[in-house]
């Protein structure tokens, strides 16, 4: 039996840019109407190019952003943080991690604060408790104990992403929002945070927003593919559907802009060089 | 003759914990008209090395060799003034974040008509002749409008053309371009990269890429060098390389291609380098 985790009934949101001495007010729709569910365990992918509006969708799935309008449900409860109301249940239950690591890590905070601090916010846990489980957090994440008393700029990008995933299942969500978690690491780098994702998945059984614009990856992770296109849903289906018979020509121009590395390809670009 | 040849180079950075060597003996040399991709992780000393070619590292660094000649013209003997009137000419280089290295203060047709004026000598109106021509080449609409925009007003992949224009200004014989597409979205990258290709086959330019993406060199490279940490790993031509890889650190990188995934988990690089700092012949054997 499945359940439901997250489900988005036509998500609208505008943004108003207030006119300036000469310009009148203008209207943004970052996203324009659109549905997804994602079930229990499950990686949704969201794809598209910059602009397409695929980080706003992720800042009102993290109830970081009200949307303008449509209904979002996580576990079943409709949310809306616009009317208010939300409980620190709701918070525990959504994390994000960002894009760079470098960025979305305070440096003047030890990691062992930065893991600690969100069970502070959100539990009354005493601080020894705090540190028992943010030293287990440190192992799950593939770090050791001696990390904990350091800070962000004595690591890796690599394992700052290890410490952002970390910080966000501190609180056990049900619901990660990754945006671009990898695109700034080597391919080295990306396939052990890869890795990390599928083994964090498999034990807590979470679900996973996964935004990228990296297909190769998206086609390893991702169970479900949602393409957007200046604001649009323009392909959603099961990832298999999607990558074997893109419907919508935007998704057909992004596969063929992905560079291939295949030998057949190398092969095919090299005599048609020849030919020229 | 090899339009670029370096032997044995070697960058050393003076820090605080004393000399670190960035590059560790580097071998390269890039025919006219060839394409060769350096292909590497960050820290692996690829941007290094073509930054010490073109003479752009800060005076921390050291940099030694036994020969790196360009065209025929030994670089380490040139007076920096000499070695400025061949770098922006002859050989360019075009970097990564196309709107960080673009002047903010400056128009576009300002900053591509400055390289010709420097360089060729040429007067107002001919510069402008020229910068609306090198727009046009590049793939930018209305190039007399664009002249007179500043970088903030285009985009990032336009920028990167702006960028390109500037990069060919001059008809190099070697164009350098680091990470060219790294910042860009996907459909924009491969625009570049045609774009890139295509002038380099036009005007027979030796091209170096310099990338991490395995993707990229595929899709342009004719022969590929891999450096991991300051070292040289591999050389060979394109297809042999994605073929049948010579050394471990390759097969590694190929093997953690999300692409190449066997079963549920990616192979990462670790599980197929043993030693933490492999030599070059350690890890040929």
């Amino acid at each position: 039996m499945s359940t439901t985790v997250l489900e988005g009934k036509n998500i609208v949101r505008d943004y108003h840019i207030g006119g300036g001495l000469f310009t009148g007010p203008r209207t943004v729709h970052a996203v324009k109407g659109v549905s997804f569910k994602v079930d229990k365990g499950k990686t949704l992918a969201i794809v598209g190019e910059s602009g397409c509006g695929k980080s706003t969708l992720a800042r009102i799935i993290t109830l970081i952003d009200p949307a303008t309008s449509g209904d979002l449900f996580i576990d079943g409860n409709k949310v809306d943080i616009a009317k208010g109301g939300l409980t620190k249940e709701m918070r525990r239950k959504v994390q994000i991690v960002f894009q760079n690591p470098y960025g979305s890590l305070n440096p003047r905070q030890k990691i062992g604060d930065v893991l600690g601090e969100p069970l502070l916010i959100n539990t009354d846990k005493s601080a020894a408790e705090r540190r028992d489980l943010a030293m287990k957090m440190l192992k799950k994440v593939g770090l050791g104990h001696e990390h904990y008393n350091r800070y962000p700029h004595m690591f890796s990008g690599g394992q700052r992403q290890r410490i952002a995933i970390a910080r966000a299942l501190m609180l056990n969500p049900s619901l990660l929002v990754l945006d671009e978690p990898v695109s700034a690491l080597d391919l080295s780098v990306q396939a052990q945070v890869l890795n990390l994702l599928a083994d964090l998945q498999d034990e807590f059984q979470l679900t996973y927003v996964f935004i990228s614009h990296d297909l190769s990856v998206v086609r390893y992770i991702a169970d479900d593919v949602m393409v957007m296109y200046f604001g649009e849903a323009v392909e959603y289906g099961s990832r298999d559907e999607v990558f074997a018979d893109p419907k919508h020509s935007y998704t057909r121009t992004l596969f063929a802009a992905t560079p291939r590395a295949d030998v057949a390809s190398i092969k095919a670009r090299l005599a048609k060089k020849k030919a020229a | 003759m090899p339009l670029l040849e370096i032997k044995n180079l070697t960058v050393s950075f003076d820090t605080a914990a004393g000399p670190f060597m960035a590059v560790q003996g580097i071998d390269l040399s890039v025919e006219p008209r060839e394409v060769l991709a350096i292909v590497g992780e960050s820290g692996s000393g690829k941007s290094v090395a073509m930054l010490a070619v073109m003479g752009l590292l800060p005076n921390t660094a050291t940099v030694k060799a036994d020969r790196m000649a360009f065209d025929g013209v030994d670089l380490l003997k040139l007076s920096p003034s000499e070695r400025r009137k061949i770098v922006g000419k002859d050989i360019s280089m075009i970097f990564q974040e196309p709107i960080a290295s673009l002047n903010p203060c400056f128009t576009v047709g300002f900053q591509i008509e400055e390289v010709l004026r420097f360089h060729m000598g040429m007067d107002r109106a001919q510069r402008r002749a020229r910068a609306i021509e090198l727009m046009k080449l590049v793939g930018i609409a209305d190039p007399e409008e664009r002249l007179s925009s500043f970088p903030h007003q285009m985009s990032g992949g336009q920028c990167q053309r702006v960028m390109i224009a500037i990069a060919i200004a001059c008809n190099p014989k070697l164009l350098i371009a680091d990470e060219p597409t790294t910042a860009l979205d996907v459909t924009i990258q491969k625009q570049i990269l045609d774009l890139l290709v295509s002038l380099q086959a036009k005007y027979g330019m030796g091209l170096i890429m310099i990338t991490h993406n395995m993707g990229v060199v595929a899709e342009t490279a004719d022969r590929v060098i891999v450096q991991y940490k300051g070292r040289k790993m591999e050389e060979a031509d394109v297809l042999s390389l994605f073929e049948s890889p010579k050394s471990n650190y390759t097969r590694a990188l190929l093997s953690a291609l999300p692409e190449n995934a066997v079963g549920d988990r990616l192979p990462t690089v670790s599980d197929m380098l043993f030693e933490p700092a492999p030599s070059a012949a350690g890890v040929a054997s």
